[in-house]
C-alpha cells in the first residue's frame, strides 16, 4: 500500500513549499507514515529522471505539474494597493477580497496539480517502485536539485528538435496521432478562448455592478442588488467552467503529450530495430562482425518488443482514464451550469416579483 | 391615445456632398386606436395616416417647439442627436452589425421622441406637431446644423453653467426648486455612469459570444477526432450547447442595448431638457429683476429732475416710470407663471419617468429570465449525454 498526498502548502515570496505526506506499508521505507517538504523544482527533477530512464521507455510518464504562477495575481494585488487612494473604502475592500480569492484559487489549483502527479506515480505498478521516487518521498533534507543550467536547457532543446525531426520520419499510430493533433490544436485555441471568456465574463460581471442609489428611483436599488448577486453567480460559473473544462483539457493536453512521447520512443526503437536488421544483413553478406551485429539486433528487437508490449497496455489505460475523467468533468460541468442558471433564475424571478408588486 | 410604429427603410442616396443633414427615410405610421365609448381626437383628419419624414425634420420640429414653449417653462422632449460617425458608416454601406445597430437605435429613439411629444397634453395642441404628423411634404428645416450631438450638448451645458451662476444670486424663496435642481443634476451624473457601464457590458457580451462560438467549433473538432463513440457524441453535443449559448449571448447583448442602454440615453437627454426648463425660469426671474432695477433707475432720474426743476423732461420720466412699473408687474406675473409650469412639468416628468423606467426594467429583466430558462433547457438536454459516456 502506498498513499501519497500534499497535506499542506506554503506560499512564500517567489516559491511554494509543498508538504508531501506518505502512508505506506512497503518495507522500503523506514517508517509507515512521514512527511517532507518539497519545492516545484524537485518535482521536475523527479519527472525528468523518469523520462531519462531507459527502463521506463515503454510507459506513459505522468506529465510534470506546471510551474506555480502567481505573477499575474500578484501584479493585480500590487496595482490595487497603488490605486487604494483613488477608490472608496468599500470598493477597495471588495476588490481586495476578490483578488485574494483569485490568489487562493490559483494556489489551490497548483497544489492539486502537484498532488495529481504524485498520485499517478504512486498508482503506476512500475513507477511506484522507482528509487528516486522513494528518495523524493522520504529524504527529509533538500534534494539540492538546481534548475537546469543553460547548457542543460540547450541540450534539452536539441533533443526536442531531433525528436520532432524524427517524428516526421516515423509515422506512428495514425489514428491516435490524429487525435492528439486535434487535441493539441483544440487545446491551444480553447485554452485561450476559455481564459479569455472567463476573464471577459468576469469583467462583464464587474461592469454589471452599478452601485447606483437613486433618490428618484428606489426600485433601482433593488435592481442593482440583483445585479450584485447575479454577478457573484456569473463569477462562480466562470470559475467552475475553468475548473471543469479548461483544467481538464489542459491536463489531458499534457498527458497526451506524454503518450505521444511514448509512441515516439516506440517508433525510435522500431527504426533502431530495422536499422539493426539491415546492418545484420550487410554483415552476413560481407561475413564480417556478424556476431556483433547479431547481438545488436537482438538487443534492439528485445527493446522494441518490450516497449510495444507495455505501450499497448499503457495506451489502453490512458484511454480509459481519459474517457472516465471527461465523463466525470462534463457531468459535473453540466450540473454546475444548471445549478447556477437556476440560481440566476430565482434571483430574477424574485426581483421581478418585487418590481411588479410595487406600484 | 396614440401609438407609434416606425419602420426602417434607409436608402443610400448619392447626392450627399452638399448635405450635412442625413437622408434618412423613416416611415412613421400613426395609428389611432378607438377607445370604446370615446371619440377619436377631432383635430386629425384621418384615423390612420402615414408620412415620410427626414431626420432633419425631427430636429426642425424640436427647434420650433423649444422656441415656442421652452421659455414658458415646458419641458420639451429632445430628439436623438446627429451622429456624423454613425451616418457616415451607414452611407458608406458598411454592412456590419454596428450600422444596423445604429439604424435601429435611431429609429427607436425617434419613435420614443415622437411618442413623448404627443403624450404631452399641451404640446399635442401645437399646430406644428399636427403639421408634422399630417402634412404630406414638409419644407426643409434649415437651421438644424446647430443640433449636432456635440452642439446640442454644448448648448445644454452652457445653459446649466449660467443657471448655476445665477442660482447663487437668486434669492430662492421656494426651496423646492433648489432641491429639485440638485436631484436632477445628481441623477444626470448617475445615469451617465450607468450608461457607460451598460455600453461596456454590451461590448463584453459580444466578445463572450465570439469566444463561445470559436470554442463551439473547437469542441466539435475534438468530438470528431475522439474515437470513443459515446464521448465523441457528448463532445459534439457540448459543441451544440455552446453554439446555442452564443446565440443567447448575442440576443442578450441586443436586449442590453435596446431595452436598457437606450432608455438610459433617453433619460440623459431628457434630464438636459429639464435643466433647460430651470434655466428658462431663471431667465424669467432675471428679466423681472432687471426690470425692477430699471424701474429704480427711472425713479432716481425722476427725483433728480424734480430737484433740477425741468418740467418737460419730468413728464417723459413719469411716462417711463409708468412703462416700467407695468413691465415689472408683467414680468413678475410671467415669472410666477413659468415657475408654476416648471413645477407642474417636473412633477409630471418624474411620474412619467418612474412609470417608464420601471416598465423598461421589467421588460429587460423578463428577457434575462427567458435567457436563463433557455440555458437551463440546453444544459438539461446535455446532461444525459454526458452521463451516457462509458
Amino acid at each position: 500500500m502506498l498513499q501519497v498526498d500534499i497535506s499542506d502548502a506554503l506560499s512564500e515570496r517567489d516559491k511554494v513549499k509543498f508538504t508531501v505526506h506518505t502512508k505506506s506499508t512497503l518495507p522500503n521505507f523506514k517508517q509507515n507514515e512521514f512527511s517532507v517538504v518539497r519545492q516545484h523544482e524537485e518535482f521536475i527533477w523527479l519527472h525528468d529522471s523518469f523520462v531519462e530512464n531507459e527502463e521506463y521507455a515503454g510507459y506513459i510518464i505522468p506529465p510534470a505539474p506546471p510551474r506555480p504562477d502567481f505573477d499575474a495575481s500578484r501584479e493585480k494585488l500590487q496595482k490595487l494597493g497603488e490605486g487604494e487612494g483613488s477608490m472608496t473604502k468599500e470598493e477597495f475592500t471588495k476588490m481586495k477580497q476578490e483578488l485574494e480569492a483569485e490568489y487562493l484559487a490559483i494556489f489551490k489549483k497548483t497544489v492539486a496539480m502537484h498532488e495529481v502527479f504524485l498520485c499517478r506515480v504512486a498508482a503506476h505498478p512500475v513507477l511506484r517502485k522507482d528509487l528516486n521516487f522513494h528518495v523524493f518521498l522520504e529524504y527529509n533534507q533538500d534534494l539540492s536539485v538546481r534548475g537546469k543550467n543553460k547548457k542543460e536547457k540547450l541540450e534539452d532543446f536539441f533533443k526536442n528538435v531531433v525528436k520532432s525531426a524524427d517524428g516526421v520520419l516515423v509515422a506512428g499510430v495514425k489514428d491516435v496521432d490524429d487525435f492528439f493533433e486535434h487535441e493539441k490544436t483544440f487545446l491551444l485555441e480553447y485554452h485561450n478562448r476559455v481564459k479569455d471568456a472567463s476573464a471577459k465574463s468576469d469583467r462583464m460581471i464587474r461592469s454589471h455592478k452599478s452601485k447606483i442609489c437613486f433618490k428618484f428611483e428606489p426600485f433601482f436599488l433593488k435592481v442593482s442588488e440583483l445585479f450584485e448577486k447575479t454577478r457573484k453567480i456569473e463569477a462562480r460559473i466562470a470559475a467552475d467552467e475553468d475548473l471543469k473544462l479548461a483544467d481538464l483539457l489542459k491536463y489531458y493536453l499534457r498527458e497526451s503529450q506524454a503518450a505521444k512521447d511514448l509512441l515516439y520512443r516506440r517508433s525510435r526503437a522500431l527504426v533502431d530495430y530495422e536499422n539493426a536488421n539491415k546492418a545484420l544483413d550487410k554483415a552476413r553478406a560481407k561475413n564480417r562482425d556478424v556476431l556483433q551485429a547479431e547481438t545488436s539486433q537482438q538487443l534492439c528487437c528485445h527493446k522494441f518488443e518490450k516497449i510495444s508490449e507495455s505501450a499497448k497496455q499503457e495506451l489502453i489505460d490512458f484511454k480509459t482514464r481519459r474517457v472516465a475523467a471527461f465523463r466525470k468533468n462534463l457531468v459535473e460541468l453540466a450540473e454546475l451550469e444548471l445549478k447556477h442558471a437556476k440560481g440566476n433564475l430565482q434571483l430574477l424571478q424574485g426581483c421581478l416579483g418585487i418590481l411588479k408588486g410595487n406600484t | 391615445m396614440f401609438h407609434f410604429h416606425a419602420q426602417n427603410l434607409f436608402q443610400l442616396e448619392e447626392e450627399e456632398e452638399e448635405e450635412e443633414e442625413d437622408k434618412f427615410d423613416i416611415f412613421v405610421s400613426v395609428k389611432d386606436p378607438e377607445k370604446i365609448g370615446e371619440t377619436t381626437l377631432p383635430m386629425f383628419r384621418n384615423k390612420t395616416f402615414t408620412v415620410r419624414r427626414r431626420f432633419s425634420d425631427f430636429l426642425g420640429l424640436y427647434e420650433k417647439l423649444s422656441e415656442k414653449h421652452g421659455p414658458n417653462g415646458f419641458i420639451v422632449p429632445p430628439p436623438p442627436e446627429k451622429s456624423l460617425l454613425g451616418m457616415t458608416k451607414v452611407k458608406v454601406g458598411k454592412e456590419d452589425s454596428s450600422s444596423t445597430d445604429f439604424v435601429e437605435r435611431r429609429r427607436g429613439a425617434l419613435e420614443r421622441y415622437l411618442q413623448r411629444v404627443v403624450n404631452h397634453p399641451s404640446l399635442l395642441q401645437d399646430p406644428d406637431v399636427r403639421e408634422f404628423l399630417e402634412r404630406e411634404e414638409l419644407p426643409r428645416a434649415v437651421s438644424t446644423q446647430a443640433l449636432s450631438g456635440a452642439g446640442f450638448l454644448k448648448m445644454i451645458n452652457k445653459a446649466t453653467d449660467a443657471v448655476s451662476k445665477m442660482t447663487i444670486k437668486m434669492n430662492e424663496s421656494d426651496v423646492w426648486f433648489e432641491e429639485k435642481l440638485q436631484e436632477v443634476e445628481s441623477a444626470d451624473q448617475q445615469f451617465r455612469k450607468l450608461h457607460a457601464l451598460v455600453e461596456s457590458l454590451v461590448v463584453h457580451r459580444k466578445e463572450l459570444s465570439l469566444n463561445t462560438a470559436s470554442f463551439a467549433k473547437s469542441a466539435a473538432m475534438l468530438g470528431s477526432a475522439e474515437d470513443n463513440t459515446a464521448l465523441s457524441r457528448a463532445l459534439s453535443q457540448l459543441a451544440e450547447v455552446e453554439d446555442k449559448m452564443e446565440q443567447l449571448h448575442q440576443e442578450q447583448a441586443a436586449n442590453d442595448t435596446f431595452t436598457f442602454a437606450e432608455m438610459i440615453a433617453d433619460y440623459i437627454r431628457l434630464l438636459g431638457a429639464v435643466r433647460g426648463s430651470f434655466d428658462h425660469r431663471m431667465k424669467a426671474w432675471q428679466r423681472w429683476q432687471d426690470a425692477q432695477s430699471m424701474l429704480q433707475k427711472k425713479r432716481e432720474t425722476e427725483a433728480k429732475l424734480l430737484w433740477a426743476n425741468k418740467p418737460d423732461k419730468l413728464q417723459l420720466a413719469k411716462e417711463e416710470i409708468a412703462e416700467w412699473e407695468a413691465k415689472v408687474t408683467q414680468y413678475e406675473r410671467d415669472f410666477e407663471r413659468v415657475s408654476a409650469t416648471v413645477r407642474k412639468e417636473v412633477i409630471r416628468f418624474e411620474r412619467e419617468k418612474t412609470k417608464n423606467c420601471k416598465r423598461q426594467i421589467i421588460k429587460y429583466l423578463e428577457c434575462l429570465l427567458q435567457s436563463q430558462q433557455q440555458l437551463i433547457k440546453y444544459w438539461e438536454a446535455f446532461l444525459p449525454e454526458a452521463k451516457a459516456i462509458a
